[in-house]
């Protein structure tokens, strides 16, 4: 006896083809939402008990990364100012504004201010900023251009197959030590030739091979051993 | 294995625990019918029992793997598929938003995500031990020794390394009572003020002061400023473990109680008597471990060691020649040795053995006068210590290799007498005011004495403790102060020759407590002491000049005052040896402070409770050891529950049959039992003080032991993680003696597989000869002395939990790096080896081959590394290692919780979750922060980099480094004839590698 109609064959060979899309569909899109900003927080700035602009301090004021950020070349962890650092100006100019109450609050009473991380890696990665910063890996080359940044978000997903992408072939991102806190340098190019030890650049591939050698960095499988950043 | 015992094995119980006995018989049997291995670790292994031979082919031992909670396993697995989906579903999220605190005003000197050091000292019974201690953002996370003070040269003790422990123990005690309400300090002020005034009217006649042996200067003037404030107070000295015989047997000697410490490096003969000077606890360990492992090289000037010693040390298995003795007869052994060196000491003929070990011991220091030193132990009476000085001054020791100088105890009181007489004014009524400074004699003070009895019973109107915990002594008294730990408070302190340190905190107390010495000034009439003026002042006392403000920065930089050692004394041996004591032949109990947690005070510590002991590898317990023929002879197994006799107390125990121990006499530890101690200490082990009478010291005769028919789990670790050598391959320890090694020094070395030896054709090696580092470690067991401290390294760099007696027994300890103890020839007297064990890092690792999820990976320097947060957990990987290294976390054994233990983990090292494998790996962390410092130096990391265990090895034993260097100081040891791998023919090739041990055995004792 016949229970369905004939129609229903294709029906359900479509739906055993389909199927096939479905899954790799819903696949695809759980890799997308892992990756997506929701996620990764790339590009989404983080609430912050009060409003600090990178872009006007930094590309506006011109105030070097190093002012604040005082142990990016010594030490794993760059260092984030304390409060001392902003009243440092600030018990000058800007001494009555109201969007720096919560600053002068903490001066007062001696308690911090508890700030949102923006750049937050995964608590079983040790990264650390001053082996990058002397090999050449220039502040903007992970965080952005900071100095446009009126409100800050991290600029990268953070995931591991971002550092692996430089890891793999540092030498297409590297640029020479004294540029690394140029928040303006431009990659080599015919419009923008990069000097290093003398020779003119156009491209940097040559540029960042060179370094690479001139700086010693050590192989693409030693910087991709796990120990490197997981221990 | 034959299907019927695999059945048969299916249905025996999952616990070992239950089963673990070793059947005496059938041992006996079975020795009798074949040969034992060479080398064991157990007596089960020597009588290749059954258990044995299945620990040998496990994993971990059987049961670890087994679900034995009250969840049955179906219910389990129903929990598991539930939590497998919300496992899937965690992955999606994202990660929380994570605040970042900065400083207000940052400390100028500190770099965030960089540590600082600091030179302090940590002081047990009154000897310092000199320590740097490392600081992160102000949290002190590891404890090293100082390697610029001479007393330390950058090893710390196991006791000094895991105070750490202490500092965040949540059980400290946390605040001040009275009668068990919580109070303040002006509270406490208010109450004992006015008391106080009352004892200035009568000269302080009521007031009582009870200290720990005390060494700190500042301490000792503030106490005798007190005792001056009031004539008729008296000052009391008591600990359970103390040096009073020491003393006494110097008094008697020369009149004066001297402190003696000797110069190993400048001794070619080395004899002890009971003394346990290689293990932490003797004061100048440090020292005598460094100098005597730099006398046990078999290429320089090797010195030879003879050991009488009752219970088995670590010691003990480091000497040449070892007799094994009870403690009563160790004076008879004095007095012979005496007499034939031409000391007027009576008689001392000793029957067989003993006589014909004697008079090659009387060989040879008649050979080496000048250049030989005796140690006596400190648990032996006085007429020991007597004729010790007698023979040091007869071979002309003294000056050479025995120094004499004053006491570095400030008060060197009898301590025994001293509590006595303090417990009789409390039963007289005498004392109004009971001030126990630091201490539980509750709990350790004799036991005839019955201190507590007598702080209840007796009407004395205020009793003030301080201490670090709420222990037995803090309940009986109305007034507890919280005491701060010595990273918390200032001090000062004197190491074993004398050298004064300043006791530097680290950071401001955590829980406000008070210090010894505030306490102490402030009963000296001080209304609001602090304890770095207090410090500071007596030190510009001792050093007036202008320059004062250099003097003191110096001192507390380097962790030492300079020109503060005791200077060398001239004393007149007096001549007046005691006579003769017989010793009888009832059976003899030996009380000796245990390895683990010493009288009592580390009780709480889990990092030490959980510290394998060097010889029994016991953990958590500390049961009776009883040498093997005496246990047929009570017909006695390990495990049995026996209750022992002395004078009338009776005291329930365990036995653990300890090869090596003399007959007629057991050995028990204190510091077990403990009714207050804490989460980890409360309950654990059994009490023997109550054994211990004032008259009883250190051992006595006449215990009487009876069964009870109970069987008591113990957590020995001997035996687990035990290496399957396949019959007919080089065993795992290698050794011969000097004249052997001399003839062929190649004897260690086997025929290793070829390189290329390999199952997948083709296949390209890597190759680490091309890289610039290639790490590498050589461990010179002919300088390893036991002492541990190597692993309690390892458990505070690399964040290693702890799991309780229940998790040991299963055989589920995380221990990274563990010390083997191999036993060889009698079980009565065998010889004994020590094997630290790391991660091998072979260069190819069966582990990582066999990872699903490439969690295990090698690094081109040669790690072997371990990506936690990769691992799924399929224990593949310890499945496949010959070495037994890899740790698994069967359950949450990291604390997660506890804020205080957050504060002490290293920041550098993940701290891992349950379900993941974890393992020694050369303390990648420090590798990393060595090569990232040395890049941007642009120069290369030279032998400045060492591991924790290196570190913290106080006999230089382990060497780490860059192995493709050959001027390293790993690739020298390397380079000498007697490295060796384990289990060389797999063709692991083992990045780690040993020396043999090369012993120098006299000729006339070689049978």
């Amino acid at each position: 006896m016949q229970i369905f109609h004939r129609s229903t064959n294709t029906i359900s060979r479509a739906t055993i083809f389909g199927a096939i899309f479905i899954l790799a569909a819903v696949l695809w899109a759980c890799i997308q939402f892992q990756r997506s900003p929701y996620v990764t927080y790339a590009g989404v700035a983080r609430p912050q008990p009060a409003p600090f602009s990178h872009q006007h301090h930094a590309g506006g004021l011109g105030i070097d990364c190093r002012y604040c950020h005082t142990s990016v070349e010594v030490s794993s962890f760059a260092g984030i100012p304390p409060t001392k650092t902003c009243m440092n100006c600030h018990s000058q100019i800007w001494t009555g504004a109201a969007l720096l109450e919560p600053v002068r609050e903490s001066f007062r009473s001696g308690k911090s201010l508890v700030w949102n991380r923006v750049n937050d890696l995964p608590d079983f990665v040790y990264f650390n900023h001053s082996i990058h910063i002397n090999k050449g890996v220039g502040c903007n080359t992970c965080h952005g251009q900071v100095d446009r940044m009126p409100l800050m978000y991290n600029y990268a997903s953070m995931q591991m197959e971002w550092c692996l992408d430089c890891h793999r072939a540092p030498e297409k991102y590297l640029r020479p030590r004294d540029q690394v806190f140029n928040m303006r340098y431009e990659v080599p190019s015919t419009a923008t030739p990069v000097t290093f030890n003398g020779k003119e650049y156009k491209d940097q591939t040559a540029l960042g091979l060179d370094l690479v050698h001139q700086y010693k960095l050590r192989s693409v499988y030693d910087i991709t051993s796990c120990s490197t950043c997981h221990r | 294995m034959k299907m019927e015992d695999i059945k048969k094995s299916h249905h025996e119980d999952v616990c070992p625990s239950k089963k673990g006995k070793l059947d005496l018989d059938s041992a006996r049997a079975h020795i009798a019918a074949v040969q034992g291995p060479e080398y064991w670790r157990s007596l089960e292994e020597l009588a290749g029992s059954e258990n044995f031979q299945e620990m040998l082919h496990r994993e971990f031992p059987k049961g670890a793997s087994e679900w034995l909670d009250t969840v049955s396993r179906r219910g389990f697995l129903r929990l598991m598929g539930a939590s497998l989906a919300l496992a899937g579903m965690t992955g999606c999220t994202k990660q929380p938003l994570e605040p970042i605190v900065p400083y207000v005003r940052q400390p100028e000197e500190l770099i965030p995500g960089r540590p600082m050091f600091y030179a302090t000292a940590f002081t047990l019974s009154g000897y310092a031990s000199p320590l740097l201690v490392e600081s992160h953002m102000f949290r002190p996370t590891k404890i090293e020794g100082n390697p610029e003070h001479a007393a330390s040269l950058g090893a710390a003790d196991i006791f000094a390394q895991a105070s750490l422990l202490d500092l965040y123990d949540p059980d400290r005690s946390q605040t001040i009572t009275n009668l068990g309400e919580v109070t303040t300090w002006g509270a406490f002020v208010n109450a004992i003020r006015g008391p106080l005034s009352t004892q200035k009217a009568v000269q302080g006649s009521g007031i009582r002061v009870l200290t720990q042996t005390i060494s700190s200067p500042t301490l000792a003037e503030q106490l005798r400023a007190m005792l001056q404030f009031y004539p008729q107070a008296k000052w009391h000295v008591y600990e359970p473990v103390n040096r009073t015989a020491v003393r006494a047997g110097a008094r008697m000697a020369f009149g004066q109680p001297v402190e003696t410490y000797y110069k190993l490096d400048a001794a070619d003969v080395v004899v002890s008597l009971d003394a346990d000077f290689l293990y932490a606890g003797f004061p100048g360990f440090a020292r005598y471990a460094r100098d005597f492992a730099k006398r046990r090289d078999p290429d320089g000037n090797m010195n030879r060691m003879y050991v009488v010693e009752c219970a088995p040390t670590s010691t003990g298995a480091k000497a040449d020649h070892r007799l094994p003795m009870r403690a009563v007869e160790v004076e008879e052994f004095a007095r012979g040795l005496a007499s034939a060196l031409g000391v007027n000491a009576g008689s001392g003929t000793l029957p067989g053995d003993p006589q014909k070990f004697l008079e090659a011991v009387v060989q040879d220091l008649k050979s080496h006068r000048g250049a030989s030193v005796l140690i006596p132990g400190e648990h032996q009476p006085p007429a020991v210590h007597v004729l010790a000085h007698a023979i040091n001054e007869a071979l002309g020791n003294v000056g050479r290799t025995v120094i004499y100088t004053d006491p570095v105890d400030a008060n060197p009181v009898d301590q025994a007498a001293s509590i006595k007489e303090l417990v009789g004014d409390m039963r007289a009524g005498k004392v109004d005011l009971l001030v126990i400074l630091g201490g539980n004699p509750a709990y350790d003070a004799p036991a005839d004495l019955n201190f507590a009895d007598a702080l209840k019973s007796t009407n004395i109107p205020l009793r003030v403790h301080l201490g670090m915990y709420q222990d037995e002594t803090a309940e009986l008294c109305q007034w507890h102060v919280h005491e701060a730990h010595f990273l918390e408070a200032w001090g000062d302190t004197r190491a074993y020759d004398g050298t004064a340190s300043v006791v530097q905190p680290l950071l401001a107390p955590l829980y406000g407590g008070k210090s010894q010495l505030e306490v102490a000034a402030f009963l000296a009439g001080q209304s609001e002491p602090s304890g770095h003026d207090l410090v500071r002042a007596h030190w510009q006392k001792q050093h007036p000049g202008a320059d004062f403000e250099g003097f003191w920065r110096k001192a507390l930089h380097n962790g030492w005052i300079d020109n503060t050692a005791f200077a060398q004394k001239t004393v007149k041996f007096t001549n007046s040896i005691p006579p003769a004591t017989k010793a009888d032949d009832k059976v003899e109990i030996n009380f000796r402070r245990d390895a683990s947690i010493y009288d009592g005070r580390f009780a709480n510590n889990g990092w030490l409770q959980e510290l394998p002991k060097p010889m029994s590898k016991m953990t958590w317990d500390n049961p009776v050891l009883m040498g093997p023929k005496m246990a047929e002879a009570y017909k006695l197994q390990s495990k049995d529950g026996v209750e022992l006799e002395l004078n009338g107390v009776k005291v329930r125990s365990a036995v653990w049959i300890q090869a090596g121990h003399p007959d007629n006499s057991i050995t028990v530890t204190l510091g077990y039992g403990r009714r207050r101690a804490g989460r980890a200490g409360t309950g654990a082990g059994f009490d023997l003080y109550p054994l211990r009478a004032s008259g009883v010291g250190d051992f006595t005769t006449g215990v009487q032991i009876r069964a009870t028919g109970e069987v008591y789990p113990l957590a020995s670790t001997q035996g687990e993680q035990t290496m399957d050598t396949p019959t007919g391959a080089r065993p795992l320890v290698r050794a011969a003696s000097l004249d052997e090694y001399k003839k062929e020094p190649e004897f260690a070395k086997e025929e290793e597989p070829e390189p290329e030896l390999t199952l997948y054709p083709g296949q390209k090696e890597f190759n680490y000869k091309q890289e610039t580092y290639a790490w590498g470690m050589a461990i010179d067991m002919n300088k390893c002395v036991g002492c541990n401290s190597c692993m309690i390294a390892c458990q505070s760099e690399n964040n290693v939990p702890i799991v309780g007696k229940e998790q040991v027994i299963r055989g589920r300890h995380m221990h990274w790096l563990r010390v083997d103890a191999y036993y060889q020839g009698d079980r009565a007297a065998p010889r004994a080896y020590f094997q630290p064990v790391p991660c091998m890092q072979c260069e190819n690792a069966p582990c990582e081959v066999v990872c699903p999820v490439g969690a295990t990976a090698h690094s081109t320097e040669g790690l072997n590394d371990m990506v936690y947060n990769r691992c799924v957990g399929t224990r593949y990987c310890s499945n496949n290692c010959p070495y037994k290294v890899r740790r698994f976390n069967f359950l949450l054994f990291q604390d997660w919780t506890t804020p205080q233990l957050k504060m002490m983990r290293n920041p550098d090292v993940s701290v891992r979750s349950r379900g993941v494998m974890e393992k020694c790996t050369y303390c990648v962390q420090r590798i990393n922060q060595a090569r990232i410092d040395s890049e941007r130096e642009n120069k290369l990391i030279g032998d400045e980099l060492q591991t924790a265990c290196q570190q913290s090895c106080p006999a230089d034993a382990i060497k780490f480094g860059n192995i493709n260097d050959p001027a390293s100081a790993v690739s020298r040891l390397k380079s000498q004839s007697r490295n060796y791998s384990l289990l060389a023919d797999l063709n692991t090739r083992p990045r780690t590698t040993y020396l043999a041990v090369v012993g120098n055995p006299n000729p006339e004792l070689e049978s």
